[in-house]
């Protein structure tokens, strides 16, 4: 087959809903999209750590500074995970650390934000951490294997994330006015950035992620479906959703809400959030602070090779 | 920033006790005892795995040839679901009645 042949071939595979492992032959368009997508999901959860990790020490009881511990250690272990199937893919590990820290990749918006009280570890681990579930859940249809796999087994401690968060907002909920309060002022700080989290409408005919089927579902399908499973379980506690215009249309059958602010999700992700330098540079660091780890594990090895 | 000596491991998990061996997914290290590390951190940090064995990815030997696992010939033969009995088993035991079976003896 000439190489017009395999890709054609390639592409009717995927389209058809075959799957594809990492030795595969892929077409480079595919390998760069996919790349790109994998890349900004690890990103996304080495980064997404930072918010939470600033309430460890002030966690209120020793079980929640262990939950927050532990979640913690599954997000950087879901970056790990990730990262070791993009360098699958072709570009090396410390490339893409490198490209994060230079600001020349992505991380998810909602980590761009500061956090201001413990209602707001209460609303990332349950809302935020809800938005990223119904994409991830999405995602265990990949056309791409490896990183389907993988969804499946991120997507099992998520749901662990989820119930910590609904535990913490619920106990707040049952607690005084001020703690109440405390969460309502949190949803509200961050029901904007949520909105925004899955991006804007996209046209499904030209999304070529959708398309090569390295995801399962649009935008506005993952945004839909967050809605639909989490706003009745928001106003159930007798919290408000800042938006006066959100309400489901049962003519048309979906959500109707405020248009969410392009603007900002635009600014937010290339680096001109709230705290998007702080936590870059808090992860400069940190990767200074760490060298001689890794130099003494992998030092005698590259002897060895040498 | 020198590019880490590390090798793939594979890691291969089993959930309880008789349970298969399954792949979970690969780590990267430069030598099996931080590999288990890893897979250890990784795939049975939650009590979720009963054991654990980490391979070296360039270990592997593979074979996924179409021609040899998924030949086009009939191999019904080889299966249960090859041999449907249902209508000579009905025609066998009509046919038993119409010509008396013999009686089983106590
Ligand atoms: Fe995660
Ligand atoms: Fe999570």
């Amino acid at each position: 087959m000439n190489d017009q042949a395999l890709t054609d071939a390639f592409y009717a595979h995927v389209m058809g809903g075959g799957k594809v492992e990492a030795d595969d032959w892929m077409p480079d368009d595919y390998r760069a999209a996919l790349l790109k997508f994998v890349e900004m999901h690890a990103n996304s959860e080495l980064m997404g750590v930072l918010p939470e990790r600033e309430w460890i020490l002030r966690a209120p009881t020793l079980r929640r500074k262990l939950a927050l511990t532990s979640k913690v250690q599954d997000e950087v272990g879901h970056a790990q995970l990730l990262y070791r199937v993009a360098e699958d893919l072709g570009k090396p590990r410390e490339q893409m650390l490198a490209d994060l820290l230079a600001g020349k990749t992505k991380f998810h918006n909602v980590f761009h934000y500061p956090t201001r009280s413990w209602g707001d570890v209460g609303i990332i681990a349950w809302l935020v951490d809800a938005a990223a579930i119904v994409s991830q859940q999405a995602l265990r249809d990949s056309s791409y294997a490896p990183y389907a796999r993988t969804m499946k087994k991120i997507c099992w401690e998520e749901s662990v994330h989820i119930m910590h968060g609904r535990d913490v907002v619920l106990t707040l909920m049952n607690g005084t006015d001020a703690q109440r309060a405390m969460v309502q002022e949190a949803l509200d700080r961050w029901w904007g950035p949520l909105m925004q989290m899955h991006g804007p409408k996209t046209d499904p005919a030209t999304d070529r992620d959708l398309i090569w089927k390295i995801k399962s579902k649009h935008n506005e399908q993952l945004r839909q479906e967050f809605l639909s499973i989490y706003v009745p379980r928001i106003l159930e506690l007798g919290l408000t959703i800042p938006d006066p215009a959100l309400r489901y249309d049962q003519a048309e059958g979906r959500w109707q809400y405020t248009e969410p602010d392009w603007d900002e999700l635009r600014s937010v992700v290339t680096g001109h959030g709230p705290m998007s330098q702080q936590r870059l540079e808090f992860r400069r660091t940190s990767r200074d602070d760490t060298q001689w780890v890794r130099d003494a594990i992998i030092g005698p090895a590259t002897v060895a090779a040498a | 920033m020198s590019e880490p000596q590390d090798r793939v491991w594979e890691v291969f998990r089993q959930e309880a006790e008789g349970d298969p061996m399954v792949h979970g997914g690969s780590v990267r290290a430069p030598d099996e005892e931080l590999a288990l590390h890893y897979a250890r951190e990784f795939y049975g940090r939650r009590q979720e795995s009963h054991r654990l064995w980490v391979v070296a990815r360039d270990s592997i030997v593979e074979l996924d040839d179409p021609d040899l696992l998924d030949p086009p010939f009939d191999r019904s033969h080889k299966r249960p679901g090859g041999y449907i009995i249902k209508h000579k088993l009905e025609a066998a035991k009509a046919r038993a009645a119409t010509t008396g079976a013999p009686e089983v003896e106590e």
